[in-house]
């Protein structure tokens, strides 16, 4: 499997760690909110733990850790392991990427 | 194949030698043809197979060698050891299999046919004893009855615990095939990546027209022959191309392609895998031609290549037809007989019958005439020579006998005569030593179905063409469904065009070369159904009734027939025999073949060796090394190394006289606790953390705060998965208002550092910090023992403040070493003694560990192991990786204080839940044996006093043990259920592993100044 890093270029999947859906949000949780920890519980139950197993694209947290160690998104379809776009993570500089493609 | 034009063959033949054996040199090549052939004549060469020396040419295989010899028993057979022979000339070879070389290098279930010959050359006959000709397991074929399809079910049932100590081990003896080498593989093996835009796997016609294509368009042009040179069935049944002989426009081609600079031809190099994103493997056979690869050689290389697009030419591959003693030594394919008589000029037979039901068939016909061979007669159902024979001379005169071979009588060593049962149902029988088969052409669908493409029935050839090829790839040629020669180069040159035209390579790719377009008519028979064992699948030993037995106890499916006969799952895969198969399960089952469908075909196409796919990475190169920075004055000292993840690390060191590694260990200990010691640390994980959030950064992966840290001070911290699981623990410092140095334990430096960057890309952007990986660039050592400040006074410059006033507990600041190096040093105690941890540049860290050792001579000074700081951290009730387990929470680790109430932070809220805060959770206390003499030992289970212990009433179990030699005893910590409140509580330990069971009391895990006063000091 070959993935288009977007700092790198086309790398070997070896250099890559998987963690998964890119869809779940981290909740937020407010020490101090009135309406007490439980709804905090359930979100984070939600995103610690429930995943949908999706057969087509998936959008995909994937770590180059054997190269610019950016975190990445990258479309990849379940069935096939074909890839789509790949993208940097928001913090992964894809600003400063989107501004040197201007 | 390809080609079909009926011209001269390839090299020119001339008649058999009849007289060889009369003559001074080569004695043995009795079958061998005086001329022709592309074999070196000039360079002869001995080997010996079954410990007979014999006589071969540069150019020769292992069977063609035995061919060129009259040698026609060479195997017994994987269950009924039946006699076997050469059955074909190329990788799909499922008889001839030998033990290749001896000792060291001897492997087993070595295919003759794929085995260049070189000199001196030895091999052996396997599964047979005492010898090949007298097999005494041979009996396994009286006893056929119970050796049917699914044997092992239904025979060895009975007594179940007869299985392990009889049925197996017999089976094992009584069946199987060759012996591998029982002593470590001397050759070095490698691994290798190539790129390139086409990839052409077979360097047959269609191949080389697919290559020059591509190639002249301008594309990078990688073209794969697993055969030792290229050309493909050219080399064995020629024919007219571009008005020129096949050898001569073979030349011309072979010639333009090493003139492309883009174009890179690798030969014995079998493509065995298809993966994802277009990257292929294929194995290279380096130096599998020589006896012994030439110094700093390896003998095989995988290589992974990338391409964008490729283009299989992988040929097709001739299948038997299923009849009564078709496995017999002498029974041969119809195309592995021209490649014998045309390529290696041996003859396989002096007097030859042929059984085709195609067109094709009849070219041998041509070929064993011409070598000056005998034609014994030609079975044909079709009853005629196709029309284009019809004409030729010496054709006419060939017996034809219409319907099939219904038996095969055996003499010495091989086919005697043949038995042919016409229409009419009358036999007769023929006088032949050698039977070619042909049942038609299979193409080589394997590489297209790897990513579960099914193959597509084409009844005009009566076979399966690839269907559904995986994401850039295309067939071409014979592997396409294309049997002629003329379409051969054809299909070969438009795949090539188009598949460098997708890479944007759109040069001038000049045109298809031309041949004729013979046809190919085949009348698809697949048995002869008669009395006696008819093969499907001859490695196997499969037969026609296994078949139709699996068939009547329901096994129809095909992955069902597979697994219940074994058909087409022995080191061949099946290559000769899978669609045989499925024919008569589809005959059985009334169904047609393409409804009977095809079992699912999985990667690799051919046996890889291990040692190939493993390359450098054995034994002590197994995995990379990292070596710590006073590595090699530690190595000098005498210290004995531990593997800790790819680290090596100082486990102690021993000294003169000492008798075990306790001894030297309880000695380090002493010494550090009563003087001064050291240890290199810089394995720890260490990360800069830099920016004006870098504090608010920390407080969110870290239970405790940060952010208030002062300028010059360190903290312990202790991170949590998002699961409220306890991830990892280590010290931070501020050492500027915008800047800590983290550091992580050594297992979890890189986990951690992919953690906290997935924090600061994904979770929050917003933050303005930044993570630099600082592990390699620090060594880091740890000092400690109440005469530190003595020792480290003498490396420090004078003016550096070291007091308790000057440099508190948990102070981090940097300093001057004498000799003017800034080191990082910190006030921080894993051993609870006095001490410091200094970090110098890597590049300097031996000389630290040199100059550490001069100054400390007064004091004593003694490195130390990571045993000693193990005992140290033990004594003082410090959790590492035994009790950060990946089930432990902060407060089962005793730190649950920690935990700040004031902010959110990774894993504060999961760790919330119920199950992790119950009262009755397993939480780290310290354990000591009621017997003080009594070794603990971890894994040992705690269970309350009195009570049978098992998985009820288990309440825990050791983590961690030593010998503490300021307590004098052995001690532990262990996860036991509401422990804390359990100190002074005597409790059973059990450990059934080791047959042990005593009783220890539970104590507070600081074993050792629980005041904590001497790291004070």
């Amino acid at each position: 499997m070959r993935i288009a890093c977007p700092f790198c270029g086309e790398r070997e999947s070896g250099e890559f760690t998987y963690l998964g859906d890119a869809s779940p949000k981290r909740p937020n949780f407010a020490v101090d909110s009135v309406a007490g920890p439980e709804p905090a519980e359930d979100a984070f139950y939600d995103y610690v733990y429930l995943r949908d197993n999706v057969a087509g694209v998936m959008r995909e947290y994937w770590y180059h850790g054997g190269g610019c160690r950016s975190w990445l998104i990258a479309e990849r379809n379940t069935v096939t392991h074909e890839f789509g776009s790949v993208t940097a993570a928001p913090g992964a500089g894809a600003t400063k990427l989107a501004q040197a493609g201007e | 194949m390809s080609g079909y034009s009926g011209s001269e063959p390839l090299s020119r033949t001339a008649a058999l030698d009849a007289n060889a054996s009369g003559r001074a040199a080569p004695v043995s090549q009795s079958h061998r043809l005086r001329s022709g052939g592309l074999i070196d004549r000039q360079s002869p060469l001995q080997f010996s197979f079954d410990g007979k020396t014999m006589t071969g040419y540069a150019g020769d295989t292992l069977a063609s060698a035995l061919v060129a010899n009259g040698v026609k028993l060479v195997a017994r057979s994987f269950k009924y050891h039946r006699p076997r022979g050469i059955m074909t000339a190329g990788s799909e070879e499922p008889s001839a299999l030998v033990e290749m070389r001896t000792g060291a290098r001897r492997e087993p279930n070595t295919r003759a046919t794929t085995a260049e010959l070189y000199d001196r050359l030895m091999a052996n006959s396997q599964n047979r004893w005492p010898s090949l000709r007298r097999d005494f397991m041979s009996i396994n074929s009286l006893l056929a009855p119970i050796f049917v399809a699914g044997f092992y079910y239904k025979t060895f049932m009975w007594p179940a615990k007869f299985w392990e100590t009889v049925y197996e081990p017999m089976i094992r003896r009584a069946a199987g095939l060759g012996k591998s080498a029982e002593l470590p593989d001397p050759d070095h093996y490698d691994k290798a990546w190539a790129h390139c835009d086409v990839l052409v796997v077979g360097g047959g016609s269609a191949g080389l027209s697919a290559a020059l294509a591509a190639g002249r368009a301008g594309a990078r042009v990688i073209l794969c022959e697993e055969d030792s040179r290229v050309g493909g069935r050219l080399l064995s049944d020629g024919g007219d191309i571009d008005g020129m002989h096949a050898a001569d426009w073979l030349r011309r081609a072979t010639d333009e392609l090493a003139s492309l600079p883009n174009v890179r031809v690798m030969t014995r190099t079998a493509l065995f895998g298809v993966y994802d994103g277009g990257v292929y493997a294929a194995l290279e056979r380096v130096n599998d031609h020589v006896a012994v690869p030439g110094p700093h050689q390896v003998r095989q290389r995988v290589w992974r290549i990338v391409a964008r697009r490729s283009v299989v030419t992988a040929g097709a591959i001739e299948r038997p037809i299923v009849f009564p003693g078709n496995d017999r030594p002498g029974v041969m394919m119809a195309s592995a007989v021209r490649t014998y008589v045309n390529r290696f000029a041996a003859m396989p037979g002096r007097r030859v019958a042929l059984f085709t039901n195609n067109d094709d068939g009849w070219r041998t016909v041509e070929a064993i005439q011409r070598a000056g061979g005998e034609i014994a007669a030609v079975v044909d159902p079709r009853g005629r020579a196709p029309a284009k024979y019809q004409a030729v001379a010496g054709l006419r005169d060939v017996r034809v006998l219409t319907g099939g071979v219904s038996d095969v009588k055996r003499g010495v060593d091989g086919v005697r005569s043949i038995v042919v049962t016409g229409r009419n149902g009358l036999t007769q029988q023929i006088e032949a030593d050698c039977l070619a088969v042909s049942g038609g052409w299979n193409p080589n669908v394997g590489l297209s179905c790897f990513h579960r493409g099914k193959p597509v029935w084409r009844d005009a050839i009566a076979a399966f063409v690839p269907g559904d090829a995986p994401r850039g790839m295309t067939t071409a040629g014979a592997a396409n469904g294309e049997f002629s020669l003329g379409a051969c180069l054809r299909d070969g040159h438009a795949a090539g065009v188009a598949a460098a035209a997708e890479c944007g390579a759109a040069g001038n790719a000049g045109e298809a070369a031309e041949a004729c377009d013979d046809i190919y008519a085949i009348s698809p028979l697949w048995q002869v159904k008669a009395k006696g064992k008819a093969f499907v699948d001859f490695q196997h030993d499969v037969t026609a009734s296994d078949v139709t037995l699996a068939q009547r106890e329901g096994f129809e499916s095909v992955e069902h027939l597979k697994r219940y006969t074994t058909l087409g799952m022995a080191t061949d895969q099946g290559k000769t025999s899978n669609v045989n198969g499925l024919a008569i399960m589809a005959e059985a089952t009334g169904r047609t073949i393409p409804e009977t469908g095809t079992t699912i075909y999985r990667p690799p196409y051919a046996p890889v060796a291990i040692g190939a796919l493993a390359g450098h990475h054995r034994d002590e190169n197994f995995h990379a090394w990292r070596l710590t920075p006073s590595h090699h004055w530690a190595a000098e000292l005498g210290a004995v190394f531990v593997d800790t993840g790819l680290w090596k690390r100082a486990q102690w060191y021993p000294k003169p006289g000492e008798k075990d590694w306790l001894e030297s260990v309880t000695r380090e200990v002493l010494s550090v606790r009563n003087s001064v010691g050291f240890c290199d640390v810089s394995t720890l994980g260490k990360v800069d953390v830099l920016g004006p959030d870098a504090g608010t950064f920390l407080d969110r992966v870290y239970i405790n705060t940060f952010s208030s840290l002062a300028v010059g001070k360190a903290r312990y911290g202790l991170m949590l998965r998002e699961d409220g699981i306890v991830m990892d623990d280590g010290t931070t410092s501020r050492l500027a208002e915008d800047h800590y140095f983290l550091t992580t334990t050594t297992a979890k430096a890189g986990p951690v550092m992919q953690h906290l960057e997935f924090c600061r890309q994904v979770l929050w952007p917003d933050l303005d910090v930044q993570l630099t990986s600082a592990t390699d660039q620090w060594a880091q050592f740890s000092i400690a023992g109440p005469k530190t400040r003595d020792l480290l006074q003498a490396v420090i410059e004078p003016s550096e403040d070291l007091s308790n006033e000057g440099f508190p507990f948990m102070g981090a600041r940097e300093v001057k070493l004498r000799g003017g190096i800034v080191a990082r040093l910190f006030r921080i105690s894993f051993s609870g003694e006095m001490a410091f941890e200094m970090s110098v540049p890597a590049c300097y860290g031996e000389a630290l560990a040199r100059n550490l050792m001069i100054a400390g001579k007064p004091f004593g000074v003694t490195p130390y192991g990571t045993e000693a700081l193990g005992v140290m951290r033990i004594e003082k009730g410090h959790v590492a990786g035994p009790e950060l387990n990946g089930t432990t929470t902060a407060d089962d680790l005793g730190l649950g204080k920690m935990m700040s109430k004031k902010k959110d932070f990774i894993g504060r809220v999961m760790a919330g839940r119920e199950a992790l805060t119950a009262p009755n959770r397993q939480v780290v206390v310290g354990v000591k044996p009621v017997d003080p003499v009594r070794r603990l030992r971890s894994g040992a289970h705690v269970v309350p006093k009195g009570v049978i212990p098992g998985p009820e009433t288990d309440q825990g179990y050791v983590t961690s043990v030593c010998f503490s030699p300021v307590l004098a005893q052995w001690i532990g910590l262990a996860l036991v259920e509401r422990g804390r409140g359990r100190f002074g509580e005597i409790v059973r330990i059990h450990d059934p592993l080791r047959s042990e069971d005593y009783e220890a009391e539970i104590c507070n895990p600081v074993f050792y100044d629980p005041e904590g006063v001497r790291q004070r000091g």
